[in-house]
């Protein structure tokens, strides 16, 4: 049941000792601002970071063919290296933890890709039906390429949404044909990449019928595979291998730096991922901190609040009011001005993190700054509940002593 | 109403032991009205203070209406007060960030009367003592005559059985002295007793008994035409131009 009396009481109480609830609750307040800013900006650091391997799978490893720097076995420096077919199929074959894999190859020259009157040119890839998965390739319409697709050399193609929306603008795209460099592909699929455009402005074809098609031989510039589950310390252990099977087969010194470029995505997100949960881990503890300065703000304003009210409890008392009644009062008062200015230390956070989102460019690592609601409340209430222990046993001591103490103090 | 047989308080000073009150025997019968007197020190106001249970006593028996009032818990002895007991100060103490109104209304909302009842209640409690027109007045905006007379309609809104001030008029005038007096006349006529501490005779003069406290013991007890508070002039209380000084 609400005591009004109460209430009026309290509100008379805190509205004619306005420094005394103003410091109070500018304390509250701020710790709460401060937290709310602090949690939210890491959230925006962390959903920043996760918005660069969007479109990527985390535990991916690329494999790039490059240029000898070291001599080896006679062999002068600055050798091309090129894979094969052969180099996909030993790899596939005898390196453990792998996944998901695919080649990558490329048209040389620029690839006009057109239909009918519509033209245009855009990048042509040439893989594996596993590359969907090292991409993180969503398919919107039709499939994707399969096994029978490279195994028959078909001559099938999944398309970008913008080259769709290029060639096609708003008809179906589904089993229509298109041109690539003057040979004739079938339209089977149509994906979306949560990337940059230019992911979305790509084509994707089977590797052997690109192979066999654009004169590629059985060459393919890259090669790129998933990880599965495995952990940073055993992705490590697949490049190695990776990088000792390939010096292996094509002579080149496995120390060479050069030969090969290895990009290791588990290695990456792991950094990021480390460096973020610093990161968390240090916005915590100063907002930890920045509580605990509040948590004692508010105990100290309610401890000399407590002592320069004495006088007035022993006048209370001296008119009728019990020890529990003076208690009681002075805790929800001081609950009532954590309460409030908590609030309004929140309200003002949100309003913060809302206008640095929409002030701050769209910054690479710093996107969309949220704060946890329940973090923050939860927050507020610790800095309620520190407060009303701060006022309590002041208030118990305060309210226990004979009035004609209390009405002497000065 | 009241029985005190044999009150002693002691207080302690560091190591020194004080010995304030050394059995006191004493009989307040309802609607008195008494003055006690007593030079500094001689144990006055802590009579006072055990009389309204603002403070206890180390040994004796306190008895208000044959209940014996020991080792109360101040939980115990709030009710009391709030029920049977007023007070007046001398400096007042009014609380500082409450208007006159509500001051006088405070009593009330300790006894659970309703807000609009208390704040009637008091305002014609401040009404009877002059001060209708200064209920929404603070305590630094009355002079010291019309706070003490806050303080009283505050003591009497509860209708207490006994009112007990202690220097009632020590830090106030000559002319706004005999006021506040004629306001205390006033109470006991209408059967409230009034118990007063004061060390002017020409205050005394205007009570009905008098007690003499010496060394925390009562040397004398006697009983005394009153003189009326207003219109007469009195010796001793126009005449001392630093009895203010002294008083505080």
């Amino acid at each position: 049941m609400i005591d009004f009396d109460l209430w009026q009481e309290i509100l008379e109480t805190a509205s004619r000792n306005k420094l005394r609830s103003a410091l109070t609750g500018f304390s509250v307040a701020w710790g709460i601002f401060m937290l709310v800013v602090l949690l939210g900006s890491g959230t925006g650091l962390q959903q920043g970071v996760e918005y660069q391997f969007r479109d990527d799978a985390t535990n991916s490893i690329y494999v790039r063919a490059g240029r000898t720097s070291l001599p080896y076995r006679g062999m002068r420096p600055g050798r091309f290296l090129e894979f094969t077919n052969r180099d996909f199929d030993a790899l596939r074959e005898r390196v453990p933890g792998i996944e998901h894999m695919s080649a990558r190859a490329f048209i040389r020259g620029t690839t006009l890709v057109r239909r009918g009157r519509e033209s245009g040119t855009f990048s042509v890839r040439a893989v594996h039906p596993g590359h969907r998965f090292v991409e993180k390739t969503l398919v919107r319409e039709g499939r994707y390429l399969n096994d029978l697709d490279l195994a028959e050399h078909r001559k099938s193609a999944v398309i970008g949404t913008l080259v769709k929306e290029a060639l096609f603008g708003a008809e179906p795209a589904l089993g229509r044909e298109i041109e690539i460099n003057g040979v004739v592909f079938q339209v089977v699929g149509v994906f979306d990449d949560e990337g940059s455009e230019q992911e979305r402005e790509l084509v994707y074809v089977p590797v052997t019928t690109a192979q066999r098609a654009f004169g590629g031989r059985d060459r393919m510039a890259q090669i790129l595979f998933t990880t599965g589950d495995a952990t940073l310390a055993e992705s490590q252990e697949m490049e190695v291998t990776v990088k000792e099977l390939l010096a292996n087969r094509h002579l080149f010194d496995p120390a060479d730096p050069r030969a090969l470029f290895i990009t290791n995505n588990v290695e990456i997100y792991q950094r990021f991922a480390s460096l973020l949960a610093s990161i968390r881990t240090f916005i915590w503890l100063v907002g930890i901190g920045t509580l605990v300065a509040g948590v004692v703000g508010v105990s100290n304003i309610m401890m000399i609040a407590v002592k320069e009210r004495t006088r007035e409890i022993g006048i209370r008392k001296a008119v009728g009011a019990t020890p529990f009644s003076v208690v009681r009062l002075i805790l929800e008062e001081t609950v009532l001005i954590t309460a409030v200015a908590g609030y309004v230390g929140l309200v003002l956070g949100v309003f913060t993190l809302e206008g640095l989102s929409r002030v701050l460019p769209e910054a690479e690592y710093f996107r969309n700054p949220q704060v946890d609601l329940r973090g923050a409340i939860a927050a507020t209430v610790l800095l309620i509940v520190a407060g009303a222990i701060a006022g309590f046993f002041p208030a118990r001591r305060a309210a226990a002593i004979r009035p004609v103490e209390a009405l002497r103090y000065e | 109403m009241i029985q005190l047989r044999g009150i002693h308080k002691s207080y302690w000073m560091g190591t020194n032991r004080l010995h304030v009150l050394r059995g006191i025997d004493l009989d307040i019968a309802p609607g008195e009205f008494v003055a006690i007197m007593g030079a500094s020190g001689s144990g006055k106001s802590t009579l006072m203070n055990v009389l309204g249970l603002l403070d206890n006593y180390d040994e004796g028996e306190y008895r208000f209406d044959g209940e014996l009032y020991r080792d109360l818990s101040e939980t115990r002895s709030a009710r009391i007060r709030s029920e049977r007991i007023g007070f007046v100060f001398q400096s007042f103490h009014l609380i500082p960030f409450k208007t006159a109104l509500s001051n006088v209304a405070l009593p009330l909302y300790y006894r659970k009367v309703p807000r609009r009842e208390r704040l009637g209640l008091a305002a014609e409690y401040l009404a009877r003592v002059g001060l209708a027109d200064r209920a929404t007045h603070l305590p630094r905006e009355l002079s010291g005559g019309q706070q003490q007379r806050v303080a009283i309609a505050r003591a009497l809104i509860s209708r207490p059985r006994i009112l007990l001030a202690d220097e009632p008029t020590g830090a106030l005038d000559s002319q706004t002295s005999r006021e506040i007096m004629a306001v205390l006349q006033d109470v006991q006529s209408e059967g409230v007793a009034v118990v007063i501490v004061t060390h002017e005779h020409a205050i005394a003069s205007m009570t009905d008994r008098v007690i003499h406290l010496v060394d925390g013991e009562i040397a004398s007890d006697r009983r005394q035409q009153r003189r009326p508070a207003l219109d007469v002039p009195i010796p001793g209380l126009e005449s001392t131009p630093s009895r203010i000084a002294a008083a505080s």
